[in-house]
């Protein structure tokens, strides 16, 4: 028992299970899941499907995270991908052919990949600080992406295109097999490998990782290329649900829910130790806490207040400080009536 | 100072668990107005853990703290400063952009209608300084000065105020001879004002030279408290431990092994601008050499270069056996020659991973990403070392920094060992660590040699460097001036040679 609770995903599954089980007490319907010819329908199901780019984006950030890092441009990397597949698309003859599919999806994500590369160029080569590094692409990847569609909202009709976010396979969203996926090669590239062990020592001690022979550049490079190419694969998935490429409005703002997930998690912006089961949960909650919101029907103007109540009530319940400061609250009222048994011994 | 005298500090029943683990176990300890009192035990003994309970940094778990006979409950650092009790941490916790003037009156500045007056701040600091006999201008940076004055200025600012029990931690580690006899005069004029001192260090004979009482821990218990006329050194090294002093001979130095007299490793004109300039030196199979030099003569860098831990500005470096020119750290372990950092929080452990994790870190770098070593494997390994160094607690599991500093080092050679080193590159491996540790550290370093390994061993303490080394290599102003066997030199004779002007060099 002590060591579920002491094991660093406890608190946040904690949260996660105490929202889910508020939406189920608030609205019954909120549980249940119907079949259709075969495919699942519900709002369990919707969340699978609908935090397919949130976990995406978020398990590239808990690396750079984990190499002391940070990155800010995944939502304009979002707007890249999306601007690069659907104007190959658009452009081609036959945009339901699969060939122009796989194309477009490898263009984009191979100009994502690029992307993030150059933020790890920026940081692990040139040494600029991650904040300022990302910043530059978060600022500059909006107007590259509409260059690209020579602002407009680029619309295409592909069904194989549109299948990725919003059709079904095995009864399940394809998005969500989407998600599984990533978190499975991201857990085997990094636990599997040596991987996850040295990013962990370089986020907790550059220069002590670099004394012991651990090729610290390319792992801090590596990680800003993985986030980039995740979230050139969440731009696949955003315009996809759309049909369009929306320069403006693809991830925005996501590169803040991914961070938050990723501290709902668990894993500390101070780098080093990280838990991918953390962020997967952290998503989830955030998740959760957004369709909470809808169905509330808080008014959109007070929805950023609302969640910020509920994230400083979450990011409380982990908190080890508050924790231990309940626990010395309690052990303060025994230990008083301890110390009165030693006086009278 | 009878017990007619009552004591200004108390503490009775002292208790601090850290979780499942009592840093502290039920320790009672007392200050006397107008004593010096050292507190001594092994790293892991509870020192630090007893002077942060008594300076509120730590609350207690059991126990209590009188000061003048009243009950105290110190909620944080700031209320026991408010109480007069004062500390100064071995490592300097000031600001070296700051003005020295500033630095004093940090957090108490005297204010005119609402703003910091200035010129009050200067004259009260220069005030304090001259309390010290410290000469130096209040409005210059404190970053200019050295090391030594930083400390000083330290205990200015902790002193000019109503100061009742000062705490100092390793306050002669970085500061020479003519320094400490400064920071001595200044601590025993504050026993004349009747201030209640502890003295925390590792040097033994300081602390015959200045302190009246000890007071020994182990473990986290209490051993004993002893005036210290009344405790011979001998005894007190015996109760730090808890071994019969035989236990702890420190091994003869073998005799040095001139028959396989083979180069390993060889710098010629090294430089490293600004610390060293056209060093050379040369490495044998199975010898340890000694560096010595005094502070800013270049050992760590000249340590740093040799192990291509630093680009090189001049010369070359060369591992005789390979025949490799390593460029970085990575290469150097390539070419199987490692460095043991002078300063390990910063450059060496990496505090939030485990033991096993830090043992195992540089082998698997070795071994590259995609070839990770077994879990199982990696256990053993670090369990190995783990039983082979005494690392304590044996625990593979428990993040590295939370082990003492002498058991940082041994996690730090550890993994150097792992990786089967031809050329051990040690720079103050037994800085800050306790007597024990710092015997097995030496001893390791003699049965290393003689199974053919080749180490470097740098120390400023010279006994310590003549001991181990079978010859010495003397360090001046970032070049190597000589190189002589250690059986001729006495710590004097070494001492002159390391402190000779340079102009008699040539």
């Amino acid at each position: 028992m002590k060591n579920i609770v002491k094991h660093r995903v406890f608190w946040p599954a904690v949260a996660l299970v105490a929202l889910l089980m508020l939406n189920a007490i608030a609205r019954p319907s909120f549980l249940s899941i119907t079949v259709q010819d075969g495919e699942l329908y519900g709002s369990l199901i919707s969340l699978l499907r609908n935090s397919a780019p949130l976990m995406l984006v978020a398990l590239g950030m808990t690396i750079v995270i984990a190499t002391r890092g940070i990155d800010l441009s995944v939502g304009a990397v979002m707007a890249v991908s999306g601007a690069v597949a659907l104007t190959i698309i658009a452009d081609s003859p036959t945009p339901e052919a699969p060939g122009t599919i796989a194309t477009a999806v490898a263009v984009a994500v191979v100009v994502t990949l690029i992307a993030g590369a150059w933020n790890g160029f920026l940081v692990a080569v040139l040494g600029i600080q991650p904040i300022i590094a990302t910043l530059v692409l978060m600022l500059a990847g909006r107007g590259i992406a509409l260059l690209i569609t020579n602002g407009e909202i680029t619309t295409v009709n592909s069904a194989p295109y549109k299948f990725m976010s919003q059709g079904y396979l095995l009864g399940f969203p394809f998005a969500f097999f989407v998600s599984i996926a990533a978190i499975v090669i991201v857990v085997l590239v990094q636990r599997r490998t040596a991987l996850g062990m040295l990013t962990e020592a370089v986020g907790i001690n550059p220069e002590a990782s670099r004394l012991a022979g651990v090729r610290s550049r390319g792992i801090i490079w590596g990680a800003y290329a993985a986030s980039g190419l995740l979230a050139g694969f969440a731009g696949i998935l955003y315009s996809s649900n759309i049909m369009a490429a929306d320069s403006n409005a693809a991830g925005n703002l996501i590169e803040l829910d991914a961070i938050l997930a990723v501290v709902l998690g668990g894993t500390s912006l101070m780098g080093g130790k990280f838990s991918i089961a953390g962020t997967v949960i952290g998503v989830f909650t955030i998740q959760t806490l957004k369709s909470t919101i809808v169905f509330l029907g808080v008014p959109s103007p007070v929805t950023p207040v609302f969640m910020a109540a509920v994230v400083i009530v979450v990011v409380a319940v982990q908190s080890p400080l508050l924790r231990r400061t309940a626990l010395r609250a309690v052990g303060s009222i025994r230990g008083s009536n301890s110390n009165t048994t030693e006086v009278a011994k | 100072m009878d017990s007619a005298v009552p004591p200004l500090v108390e503490v009775s029943g002292a208790t601090v668990r850290f979780g499942a683990e009592t840093a502290l176990s039920s320790v009672d300890f007392r200050m006397f107005p107008g004593e010096v009192h050292s507190l001594m035990g092994e790293n892991g003994a509870g020192k630090s853990t007893l002077i942060k309970a008594l300076t509120g940094a730590l609350p207690l778990d059991a126990g209590e703290v009188r000061l003048n006979g009243v009950p105290v409950r110190f909620r944080s650092p700031h209320d026991a400063q408010q109480a007069g009790i004062r500390t100064v941490y071995q490592e300097i916790d000031l600001l070296p952009n700051l003005s020295v003037a500033e630095n004093i009156m940090l957090g108490r500045e005297p204010r005119r209608f609402g703003a910091i007056d200035w010129k009050r701040v200067r004259s009260e600091a220069t005030v304090a300084l001259a309390d010290l006999g410290l000469d130096i201008d209040p409005a210059s940076q404190l970053g200019t000065h050295s090391l030594a004055v930083q400390q000083l200025v330290a205990i200015a600012r902790a002193l000019s105020t109503e100061v009742k029990v000062l705490v100092l931690d390793e306050p002669t580690s970085s500061l020479d001879l003519d320094e400490v006899a400064e920071l001595f005069r200044v601590i025993r004029e504050l026993k004349q004002r009747g201030v209640a001192i502890l003295f925390v260090s590792h040097f033994l004979d300081q602390v015959y030279e200045i302190c009246d009482r000890i007071t020994v821990l182990r473990s986290g218990s209490l051993v004993g408290e002893y005036k210290i006329q009344e405790l011979l050194r001998i005894d007190l090294v015996q109760k730090m431990l808890g071994r019969s002093p035989g236990e702890i001979a420190t091994r003869a130095p073998a005799a040095p092994t001139e028959k396989k007299s083979q180069t390993v490793l060889s710098g010629a004109g090294l430089t490293v601008r600004p610390g060293i300039a056209n060093a050379t030196i040369e490495l044998v199979e199975g010898e340890v050499l000694g560096l010595a030099g005094l502070l800013g003569s270049g050992r760590t860098e000249l340590a740093r270069a040799l192990t291509a831990v630093d680009r090189l500005d001049g010369g070359t470096l060369l591992v005789t056996a390979t025949g490799g020119s390593p460029r970085t750290p990575r290469e150097a372990i390539f070419h199987r020659v490692v460095y043991s950092p002078e300063n390990r929080r910063t450059d060496g452990i990496i505090d939030r991973l485990s033991v096993e994790e830090n043992i195992g870190l540089a082998l698997q770098a070795q071994y590259g990403v995609f070839r990770r070593i077994p879990r199982a494997r990696m256990r053993e390994l670090a369990a190995s070392w783990v039983e082979a160094l005494g690392i304590r607690p044996a625990d593979l599991s428990r993040p590295a920094g939370q082990l003492s500093g002498g058991n940082q080092q041994k996690v730090m050679l550890a993994r150097l060992l792992a990786l089967a080193p031809r050329v051990l590159v040690l720079d103050e491996p037994t800085r800050g660590i306790d007597v024990g540790a710092k015997v097995d550290v030496q001893n390791l370093v003699g049965e290393l040699a003689d199974s053919g390994l080749s180490v470097v061993f740098i120390s400023a303490e010279l006994e310590e460097v003549l001991r181990v080394g079978h010859r010495v290599a003397i360090l001046r102003d970032g070049a190597i001036v000589d190189t002589l066997p250690s059986d001729g030199l006495t710590v004097d004779s070494l001492l002159a040679l390391v402190a000779k002007p340079d102009e008699n060099a040539e």
